[in-house]
């Protein structure tokens, strides 16, 4: 190998540790993102995102309408295979192993890497139901009783338990839109994922629903990786260890402008547009 | 400046005249249809009540076909219509069912499942005849089945497949996204998505779409007049393989004859054939009753 290659090796490595704040990171990231680009219809959305979100932390991505948060997320549990005309190139790394790769089944990932959306979405069916649903797809074996045991642990760790004891026969569609979205939070958990992906889970939901989700999700953290999309700066620095900010070019595709722990994204942003979005939002 | 807004209030107030106008003509135009269609349904129905009503009697339904008025009944012609159709239901409705969620679930944003999508709606459009001749040719003759139960079955069953399953799309297309993108995300396959997500929302439409297919195969004359020919049995059909007619063709046997009294006994067996019909479609309409009483409660 020559000189010059090894320089530039070295040059590649250090871009790349540049690319992600903190060593730590690095170390022990539960999931991770190589030059993750998607196209929808062979148009660019996304492009050369990489990305390292630590086990047992909450990392927040940020950015405008449009900036393709949303897609990132899809393409970390391979929902993007169920959007019509998607395509999705690079590496999602989960465990080390690449989630694209031939031999890895979509369903395995989607049950180890749960999801929340936008707007909740019980299934027309009692509390408990929705809670045993995943259990029940993903062949979990259980007697009548260790079912209660998971769907009562996951309805405490949703911070729901409290609230539907009582009514867990109740038809999901008869609680609050705050309920419901912890509902498919605890819906969620009660497959033991080890990665929760949630997209801005709180938008439709009121302040008092909104602050009980953050809790919860703080509370659960040290269980989970959890990577939480939002539009709402305050809520990434209350809750978020780690923040990406997403931003468009003149393209309209997406990249990654900003990485690292949250305190230093809100203090000192290093990227211009980064900084005049954050102080454009959050004062 | 002011000339300008002078202008555009004369604009707005032509613009909105017009609209009070066309808000006026266009119920009416669209009332004298709904009358005029009304009318014309109504007219028949009350000529065929006021001329079969007299006959109407149990004889008309246990008797077969005979050459003496007085006595001929539909039994063969009954019996015929309920063993084709009841058989073309059980093939055309599960078929359809299925190739929908293929079509939707499986094959979704494939350029060939759409194409496929649009030409089985085209078929919906064609000719009944057109599918009797290709039964009488592919089934009957190529594949030997005979002029029988089965024959006839299976071309009602073709010929009432494209448009329920057009109907079955539509229902799996009521389906939230955001129910099957749950499902989805927590790990559940394409068949458990559509096994406990899917189905149970969008059967009772299926089955709607079902019930209205099977309605139009019961008044399906061409066809069957292909397939069967024949249009005098004085026999219950058995088998599959067994030769048979159906109601329409009864009927259109009737009103071919010079005497009167089978000019009245066709109008009672009509009355008949209507009041099956209205039962089916009263049966869709308690489905649909108790579907959006569901949703509602959902
Ligand atoms: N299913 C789809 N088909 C085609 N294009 C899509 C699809 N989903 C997203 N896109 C495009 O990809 C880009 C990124 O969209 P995405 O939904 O990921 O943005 P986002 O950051 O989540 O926005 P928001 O904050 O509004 O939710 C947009 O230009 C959008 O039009
Ligand atoms: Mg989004």
């Amino acid at each position: 190998m020559s000189a010059e290659d090894l320089l530039e090796k070295i040059k590649v490595i250090i871009r790349e540790e540049e690319s992600v704040e903190g060593a730590d990171v690095e170390k022990d990231a539960a999931i991770a993102t190589e030059g993750l680009s998607v196209s929808y219809n062979g148009r660019l959305a996304v492009e050369g995102v990489n990305l390292k979100f630590r086990s047992n932390t909450i990392t927040a991505i940020i950015g405008p309408s449009g900036c393709g948060k949303s897609t990132v997320l899809r393409s970390l549990n391979r929902m993007n295979d169920l959007v019509p005309g998607a395509r999705v190139t690079g590496k999602v790394l989960f465990r080390g192993v690449d989630i694209y790769s031939k031999d890895v089944d979509p369903v395995f990932i989607r049950s180890r890497i749960g999801m929340v959306f936008q707007r909740p979405n019980p299934f027309p069916m009692s509390v408990f139901d929705n809670v045993a649903f995943g259990l029940r797809v993903n062949g979990f074996k259980l007697t009548k009783d260790e079912m209660k045991k998971r769907v009562q642990e996951a309805l405490i760790k949703a911070a729901l338990w409290d609230e539907v004891k009582d009514r867990l026969d109740a038809h999901a569609y008869s609680l609050s839109g705050g309920q419901q979205q912890r509902l498919c939070i605890a819906r969620a958990l009660a497959v033991e994922p080890e990665v929760l992906l949630l997209d801005e889970p709180t938008v439709s939901l009121d302040p008092i629903s909104t602050s009980k989700i953050e809790r919860l999700l703080v509370a659960i953290k040290h269980d989970y990786t959890i990577i939480i999309v939002t539009h709402n700066m305050q809520q990434a620095a209350r809750v978020s260890d780690y923040t990406a900010v997403m931003m468009t070019d003149e393209n309209l595709v997406g990249r990654v402008t900003e990485f690292g722990p949250t305190k230093e994204i809100f203090t000192s942003p290093k990227d211009q547009r980064t900084e005049a979005y954050i102080s454009g939002r959050v004062s | 400046m002011g000339d300008q807004i002078l202008i555009r209030d004369q604009v707005d107030r032509r613009r909105s005249d017009l609209k009070r106008w066309l808000d006026r003509i266009v119920p009416v135009v669209l009332s004298v249809g709904v009358f005029f269609g009304v009318t014309v349904l109504a007219a028949l129905v009350v000529d065929v009540v006021l001329e079969g009503s007299h006959r109407l009697s149990l004889n008309l339904i246990t008797n077969y076909p005979s050459a003496n008025p007085a006595e001929a009944g539909m039994r063969s012609a009954i019996l015929g219509t309920i063993a084709t159709v009841g058989l073309s239901a059980v093939i055309c409705i599960p078929l359809s069912i299925a190739s929908a969620i293929y079509l939707i679930e499986y094959a979704a944003g494939k350029r060939w499942a759409e194409v496929l999508r649009y030409n089985i709606a085209n078929l919906a459009g064609v000719p009944s005849v057109v599918f009797g001749v290709v039964g009488l040719g592919f089934l009957v003759y190529g594949l030997g089945v005979g002029r029988s139960v089965l024959a006839g079955a299976f071309t009602l069953a073709i010929l009432t497949l494209p448009y329920v399953t057009v109907t079955c799309v539509e229902a799996i297309k009521t389906v939230p996204e955001d129910l099957k993108f749950g499902a989805y995300a927590l790990g559940a396959t394409r068949f458990q998505v559509v096994r406990s997500i899917i189905l149970p929302r969008a059967l009772p439409m299926m089955l709607t779409g079902g019930i209205l297919g099977i309605s139009r195969a019961i008044g399906e004359a061409a066809p069957i007049l292909v397939i069967s020919g024949l249009l005098f049995i004085r026999e219950d059909p058995t088998s599959l393989f067994d030769r048979f007619t159906v109601m329409p063709l009864q009927l259109f046997n009737w009103i071919s004859r010079p005497q009167p009294a089978f000019r009245e006994l066709s109008a009672a067996g009509i009355i008949v054939l209507l009041l099956i019909l209205l039962a089916l479609n009263s049966l869709v309409i308690y489905m649909r009753y108790r579907l959006y009483r569901r949703l509602e409660a959902t």
